[in-house]
């Protein structure tokens, strides 16, 4: 049963140095809050999942949260690089950072195996590619009916998975509408699961029987972030700030800028943090 | 842009038709021809997604554009800056899981058309969107695959939209992220990779087509006012010539008034950010 916690107790609670953790959000509703929040906490040695690293892994990595990161697409979408990650492969900083590459495709299939308990997913994929010479993970099984050769990859497990969603009923159950990504899959994937909501309601208000609604049971802790998505957005709240993501090319571009930023931005803890639910 | 606004007005002003446009324009507007009214696009942000979307606005108004945030037949009314801006759900028919998008969608081979671009281009159509320099230690380290890997084998045939310069058209990729025809041209088929493959690249100095039976990338068309020469200036590789290769049709008005109006609305909407043109 999902309990409702404040941000700062259920970070606390449930990311863990040296854990897996898996922040998901595929351009839509990313949990940009409970990642600053885990910057406060200065968690180390985090083993960071996401298909889309985007802005709130650079700044996870930046601050040195990170040794290693599981990805598929480490850009700023229609901006260009994510120079904090780029720092930390390209030169060290601040740290090493261990990089396991797959394309969306197969990290979709291993969070759907993950969640399924399966031990690995099996997907047509990597055809001709040079990924599976740079990445171990990447194998090969052979049909038993066809004989086609076929690719697979581990399932995606990991302590916590920590996603954004747009509202929870006072029995702890969390509605997710518009782009939904891989958000069902990563929470069923992992051990412990952890839902910052824009609001608790009395009613999800839920119109359509398939509705993606995750059950109150298959969560742990759930804290109420109003705005906890932004810059990204929140379908029926508010709108993907484009405008900052084309600003973060130029402020983590600079190693000093960056650092001034997430002093300013990040490491005073906004109330949100410490509040409970109305 | 400015002067070539100015350069318009100009003309307007003296009954003079409106036939000026940026080597950026042509590029898009001949790779939105390559577009047909019933195919089904799996759409790239940036430079694919301006050509898709004005293939939609002009000559294929049917055309169903997916972009694997999940959004099936979207119809944005301005360019999305990601993959999943909320503009591209709201005028989606519906919005599937990602997981769904790979595996049925995609992997399922309900896709006629994957528009894709990169860092790096060979004469076979691979593309790299990894690393440039070494992959452990790479001198630029780029996004990476995203969806492309997969795009690349399971539409049926595969657009390549890329600005032309010599680190872009390399004789040899520093990582093979996506397989066009294969290293040397034949892998492709030897793997058992049923769909077409690599079919056009579009620049902004013209549009290649595969040899037939090498499968190697020649010049289809030269874009107006383009030389051989220019074309073999920035090609790495020894690029070859089509005997029938002539001018790429310059774009029309209601082609470049359609495109210059979905990126001033896009530029409105994303608070003067950039945009890929």
């Amino acid at each position: 049963m999902a309990e409702f916690l404040t941000l700062r107790e259920a970070v606390a609670r449930y990311v863990k140095a040296g854990d897996r953790v898996a922040l998901e959000g595929f351009t839509h509703l990313i949990p940009f809050a409970a990642g600053h929040e885990i910057i406060r906490q200065a968690v180390t040695d985090l083993t960071l999942i996401r298909m889309t690293p985007d802005l709130i892994y650079d700044q996870m990595i930046g601050c040195g949260c990170a040794a290693k990161l599981v990805f598929s697409w480490g850009g700023n979408p229609g901006v260009g690089s994510l120079h904090r990650l780029r720092d930390a492969v390209e030169r060290d900083w601040p740290r090493p950072l261990q990089v396991e590459e797959h394309s969306h495709a197969a990290m979709a299939h291993a969070y759907a195996a993950g969640a399924a308990g399966m031990p690995c997913a099996i997907l047509r994929a990597y055809v001709g590619s040079d990924l599976p010479g740079v990445n171990p993970n990447i194998r090969t099984v052979t049909c038993p009916f066809t004989g086609e050769p076929l690719a697979a990859v581990p399932a995606l497990r990991m302590e916590t998975t920590i996603i954004h969603a747009q509202k929870a009923d006072r029995d702890g159950n969390v509605l997710i509408s518009g782009i939904v990504g891989v958000q069902k899959e990563a929470v069923l994937a992992a051990e412990h699961a952890v839902v910052t909501v824009e609001e608790v309601v009395d009613d999800l208000g839920v119109t359509s029987p398939n509705a993606v609604v995750l059950p109150s049971w298959s969560l742990d802790a759930i804290a109420v972030v109003p705005g906890g998505a932004r810059p990204s957005y929140a379908h029926g709240y508010y709108r993907r700030d484009n405008a900052f993501y084309t600003e973060w090319d130029a402020i983590a571009r600079d190693r000093d800028r960056f650092r001034r930023w997430i002093d300013a931005e990040v490491m005073t803890a906004p109330a949100h943090a410490t509040a409970y639910p109305s | 842009m400015d002067r070539r606004r100015s350069d318009d007005r100009a003309r307007a002003r003296h009954g003079v038709p409106v036939v000026t446009y940026t080597p950026a324009e042509m590029m898009t507007v001949a790779a939105a021809r390559a577009l047909a009214n019933d195919d089904i696009c799996f759409v790239g942000i940036g430079l694919p997604s301006a050509a898709c979307n004005l293939a939609r606005l002009t000559h294929a108004p049917r055309l169903r554009l997916l972009y694997e945030s999940g959004t099936l037949d979207t119809k944005p009314r301005v360019l999305p800056l990601s993959i999943g801006d909320g503009e591209l759900c709201e005028t989606a028919l519906c919005t599937v899981p990602v997981v769904e998008m790979f595996q049925y969608w995609l992997q399922g081979g309900r896709v006629t058309v994957g528009f894709l671009g990169g860092a790096q281009v060979d004469r076979y159509g691979n593309l790299n969107s990894t690393v440039v320099g070494a992959y452990r230690r790479p001198k630029v380290r780029l996004p990476g695959s995203g969806g492309a890997t997969e795009i690349a084998t399971h539409c049926h045939r595969i657009f390549i939209v890329m600005r032309h310069g010599v680190r872009a058209f390399v004789e040899t990729l520093d990582f093979l992220t996506s397989m066009g025809h294969g290293r040397t041209g034949t892998e492709r088929r030897a793997l058992g990779v049923r769909t077409e493959g690599p079919a056009l690249i579009v620049t902004d100095l013209c549009t290649m087509r595969p040899h037939p039976d090498t499968r190697e990338f020649e010049v289809a068309s030269l874009h107006p006012g383009v030389t051989a020469a220019d074309v073999r200036e920035r090609t790495a590789w020894a690029v070859r010539f089509r005997g029938d290769a002539g001018e790429t049709p310059p774009p029309r008005g209601e082609e470049l008034e359609a495109l210059r109006d979905l990126q001033d609305r896009t530029r409105r909407a994303h608070g003067g950010s950039h945009v890929d043109e």
